[in-house]
């Protein structure tokens, strides 16, 4: 237990890695036999280990469908958690092959730390909770309060841009984690918490008096969540992107995961459904994958309706309407460009 | 003053008490609990409202922390499920803990993820790790038994992380052919027997373990199926990195304190920086650094197993800070046992571990504890690099959407799992103590 893992694993060191340089992430992911990636440690519908110790979620569900199309099989996928410090580290180190960890895509971190965002799996957005007692109904009337805010986030930033802008005051208490931010504001060490829209319906779906607390109207942030690549594998990171659009686009198509093995058995009358299952083409093949590649990714976890639906969605506790994630086609922003 | 005389004259004496009065008892108020009571409780004004105060204080939080707990509810699916239960029960708005969390999760908090048909594996590990500490900790054992503390590290982790035995059966003889250089080489020179009992193993665990243990497995396949790091987790990785950082810290820190008190410069000037520099830095900063920057020094790819890191920062850490504690107590020696070492024709490794360290290490016995007990609950701080330990998966717990907002009664759980181990390792250390007292016999 002790010595023998520190000689074991530096006499591995050097045969593992020179293994593994100069390859490919799908090479590297094919010749481990899984995909590793990384999840938060923790967030209400989005990842979570059940008492199986399988991790569930909405981001969980989006690294299981990369490790169907690249490997045929969703249990193939292992999952790192991560924390806010750590994500982008594991990820430029290569300990993970793809981050999925509710993560705002923006300009620096697209390119100042050199990852490459491969799509938005949920449009998130900033918001405020309060309880009802208090009687607010807009942000603006928030001057002087104090703001539970998790540190190192993209929301601490946004909360000060706000505030700024609308030239009132307020005093944050700063906070580590969502748990704590919970305690904090039912306790009343804040007057307002403020976190993305998602952790807000997922935070006050748990509370004992959930009537008490309202959230506020007011979105003050574009929070477009997203899987992220490391730069330098465009493969990789198409691998990821089309994935995502395959998904979506199978929602748009009316594909399911009840009838993706039906569709995908031979060529039907939809061209595109057939190309996407690639029954028709060979689309998949073009990025080094098999043809039924995204017919697997559908069959193990459903479209991108589904997925919302059972993790996060309004049958589930969280209760989130589709909102601005619903298919364009139903006043949404999720839009995938043609499988063609 | 002749009056006096004559009525002491005319005293005459009626009656003269021969034998004691029998000892009456004390006043009522000067004994029993009453005057334990009265010293202790209510000796003054101040006490008396102090002790009024502490009681309510007491009776306040006993009062709201008991009944909440025994009305606990130990079967549910879910947080909400926790609460029909209590409300059907005790009706709404009343406390009571929702203990099933722990009965659902109990193997999660325990193992982490580990493969759940495997859970005899590391629970009979560390039972033999545990089992085979007792003849270090114990002096009455016969000492044949120490045998099986060599062995102990190398068992526990196999059984834990499981792969082919043969790993652990050729780093085990690693440590044998440093043995054996050293017995071979000692006749002709002391300084040469100690390179070489430090350079052979290494150069035997780079470059012809490897291949070995490959043969060794091809020709006689031995192996349990293998679980990655990755897996482990709960209060098992508490248990493997506390338990690991303890056991490699101690001799560490020992080198450390001798190497800063040496007369040779480059040891000792060595020793003090690595001491000033790791105890100069927060724990933290160096788990970071285990999880964040190695990874950019090292070729990418490299998959160095982070808990392996985080053990050799963790007991990096512990090291320095034993080897102050045990420095205070090579200099609480008079110097007069060092000349005495010396005047005996002892030479230095000889003197230390005949003379000097036997008594500086007993004097220090309450420091290293104390050292011990800090680096283990500091085991939790590995939640911030992403590790799952019990705190880090009282958050995952709390993700779940079943759990979601429950909060006193994993942290009471994870608070006494920690506590019983504390607990024991400082009695223990007392009974050493005791044990190891010399001075008032």
């Amino acid at each position: 237990m002790k010595k023998t893992v520190l000689l074991g694993t530096v006499a591995g060191l050097a045969a593992g890695g020179a293994l593994a340089q100069n390859s490919s992430t799908l090479e590297q992911v094919r010749d481990r036999g899984n995909l590793i990636c990384g999840v938060t440690t923790g967030l209400t519908g989005f990842s979570a280990p059940d008492a199986n110790g399988e991790w569930q979620g909405f981001d969980v569900d989006l690294c299981r469908a990369i490790a169907a199309a690249t490997l045929g099989d969703p249990n193939a996928a292992d999952f790192v958690t991560t924390t806010g410090q750590t994500r982008f580290s594991a990820l430029a180190s290569g300990e993970i092959d793809v981050l999925t960890r509710n993560t705002t895509w923006t300009y620096s971190r697209d390119n100042d730390l050199d990852f490459e965002f491969a799509g938005v799996n949920y449009y998130d957005g900033q918001g405020f909770m309060v309880p009802a007692e208090l009687g607010v109904t807009s942000a603006l009337d928030l001057d002087g309060a104090t703001v539970c805010i998790q540190t190192g986030t993209t929301t601490e930033l946004n909360l000060a841009d706000f505030f700024r802008a609308n030239n009132i005051s307020y005093e944050p208490v700063p906070i580590e984690t969502n748990a704590e931010a919970q305690q904090q504001y039912l306790a009343g060490a804040c007057d307002v918490y403020t976190t993305d829209a998602s952790g807000l319906a997922a935070t006050r779906a748990t509370f004992e008096n959930a009537d008490e607390h309202v959230i506020l109207p007011e979105i003050i942030s574009k929070e477009p969540l997203g899987p992220a690549v490391r730069h330098g594998d465009p493969v990789w990171g198409d691998i990821v992107r089309w994935t995502l659009n395959a998904l979506v686009t199978a929602e748009e198509l009316g594909i399911t995961s009840a009838n993706v093995m039906d569709l995908a058995a031979e060529a039907g009358d939809n061209p595109e459904v057939n190309r996407l299952l690639g029954t028709e083409g060979e689309l998949p093949e073009m990025l080094g994958l098999e043809s039924d590649a995204f017919a697997n990714a559908i069959a193990a976890v459903g479209n991108y309706g589904e997925i919302f639906e059972r993790n996060i969605g309004e049958s589930t506790p969280i209760g989130l309407a589709r909102g601005l994630n619903a298919l364009y086609t139903e006043g949404g922003l999720q839009y995938a460009p043609p499988f063609r | 003053m002749s009056d006096t005389h004559a009525q002491t004259a005319a005293f005459q004496a009626s009656f003269v008490r021969e034998e004691m009065v029998a000892a009456s008892p004390p006043p009522a108020r000067d004994r029993g609990v009453v005057k334990w009571l009265r010293e202790n409780l209510f000796s003054s004004w101040l006490n008396v409202i102090l002790t009024v105060l502490g009681l309510l204080a007491i009776w306040w939080i006993a009062s709201h922390v008991f009944p909440w707990m025994l009305r606990g509810i130990w079967v549910a699916d879910s947080l909400s499920e926790c609460r029909e239960i209590r409300n059907e029960r005790y009706g709404e708005g009343v406390g009571a803990a929702c203990w099933a969390v722990l009965t659902e999760r109990w193997n999660q908090l325990m193992f982490g993820f580990y493969p759940q048909d495997l859970y005899w594996r590391p629970v009979a590990g560390v039972a033999f790790f545990v089992a085979a500490l007792m003849p270090i900790l114990f002096s009455r054992l016969p000492r044949w038994t120490l045998w099986f503390s060599a062995a102990a590290p190398f068992v526990a982790f196999w059984l834990i992380w499981g792969g082919t035995i043969w790993a652990p059966v050729v780093v085990a003889g690693g440590f044998a052919l440093g043995a054996l250089a050293y017995v071979a080489l000692s006749n002709v020179n002391q300084i040469a027997a100690t390179l070489a009992a430090i350079v052979v193993p290494v150069l035997f665990w780079l470059f012809a373990a490897g291949p070995l243990i490959g043969a060794l497995q091809s020709a006689i396949p031995l192996a349990i199926e293998f679980v990655p790091s990755d897996d482990i987790g709960g209060f098992l990785l508490a248990v493997i990195i506390g338990f690991s950082a303890i056991i490699l810290s101690l001799p560490l820190g020992i080198l450390l304190a001798l190497g800063r008190r040496s007369d040779l410069f480059i040891i000792s000037k060595v020793s003090v920086a690595f001491i000033e520099t790791i105890r100069g830095v927060p724990l933290i900063v160096w788990l970071f650094t285990a999880s964040l920057l190695l990874n950019y020094f090292m070729p990418p790819g490299t998959n160095f197993d982070l808990m392996l890191r985080v053990i050799i920062m963790v007991t990096l850490f512990a090291s320095a800070y034993i080897a102050e504690v045990v420095r205070g107590g090579l200099a609480a020696l008079p110097k007069g046992q060092y000349e005495g070492a010396d005047s005996l024709g002892l030479d230095y490794w000889q003197s230390m571990r005949l003379v000097i360290l036997p008594q500086a290490l007993k004097i220090s016995i309450p420091g290293i504890v104390n050292t011990f007990i800090g680096l283990f609950k500091d085991t939790t701080l590995v939640v911030f690099i992403g590790l799952l330990d019990p705190i880090g998966l009282s958050n995952a717990i709390r993700a779940t959407t079943a759990w979601n907002g429950i909060y006193w009664e994993l942290f009471i759980f994870i608070g006494l799992l920690f506590f019983v181990c504390c607990f024991a390792m400082s009695r223990y250390s007392m009974y050493l103590e005791r044990k190891l007292a010399r001075e008032h016999r």
